[in-house]
């Protein structure tokens, strides 16, 4: 009989945005999670393919609308250049921290062994094909599939 | 906390980090190896020998870190130490766990 001991064994994250902030959360809790045995897969769906996208994927933003807690108002934060700015000051201090830019965080985590997935039907919605996608993700999956891959004891769901 | 090995005792946090890197020797390396059920292999070696040296100089590590160092790269980190390699790698390395996220 299963007896759960409360350990973690196994995180499964949906990242649904490409804002930078939540690409780098999904991606900070994905690697730490291999840091400290525990397995680690991410499904990226709707908005979360351009983490994936071969072309898009170099391009993200901060969000400076519709954030608090960036402390620019919604109308400044919506002037034209303002994205790029924010995104731009994000980066250099990331940089600063010695962490990695997205693509290189990509082939870190495939080396730290994460198994990354994209959403079939996200894919179907943007007209994107394989090609499109950074090369070594795992394959194209439907949400059936995703909950297969998420069975078993001490596997935890995180949707970003 | 002490703990015992063969018959030396070291000082351990309590998830068994050393904490006095003078304690340290390859002996008790093999040991806490041996927990984690590794077998140290000369290659082996070489990782804990570039952890210890990066410690002396004051570097913070970090999986990436490891990854650029030109003594091992990623993959092979996870193979060599497999589960969580920092953490496996610096605790036989007899230095504290690495207070990175990345």
């Amino acid at each position: 009989m299963y007896n759960d001991s409360g350990e973690i064994k196994k995180m499964m994250i949906i990242l649904s945005k490409a804002t930078l902030e939540n690409v780098y959360a999904a991606f900070v809790l994905a690697n730490g999670a291999r840091m400290e045995g525990i397995e680690a897969e991410v499904f990226f769906t709707f908005f979360g393919l351009e983490t994936i996208h071969r072309r898009k994927l170099k391009h993200l933003h901060v969000a400076t609308v519709g954030n608090p807690a960036m402390h620019i108002p919604t109308m400044v934060g919506g002037l034209p250049g303002m994205e790029s700015f924010a995104t731009s000051m994000m980066k250099r201090e990331m940089k600063k921290m010695d962490m990695p830019d997205v693509f290189e965080f990509l082939c870190l985590l495939k080396d730290s062994g994460v198994k990354l997935w994209a959403c079939k039907l996200a894919m179907d919605m943007f007209h994107y094909k394989k090609e499109d996608l950074f090369e070594d993700i795992d394959g194209v999956i439907t949400v059936g599939d995703f909950y297969n891959k998420a069975q078993g004891p001490g596997t935890h769901i995180l949707f970003i | 906390m002490k703990k015992q090995i063969g018959n030396t005792t070291i000082d351990v946090n309590e998830e068994g980090f050393m904490t006095d890197f003078s304690q340290w020797s390859k002996d008790i390396g093999e040991e806490i190896a041996k927990e984690s059920s590794i077998d140290l292999t000369p290659r082996h070696w070489q990782i804990i020998d570039y952890i210890q040296d990066e410690y002396k100089k004051e570097v913070p590590l970090s999986i990436r870190k490891i990854g650029k160092s030109g003594v091992v790269d990623i993959k092979e980190f996870y193979v060599l130490f497999p589960k969580a390699p920092l953490k496996t790698a610096t605790k036989i390395a007899g230095v504290p766990k690495p207070a990175s996220c990345i």
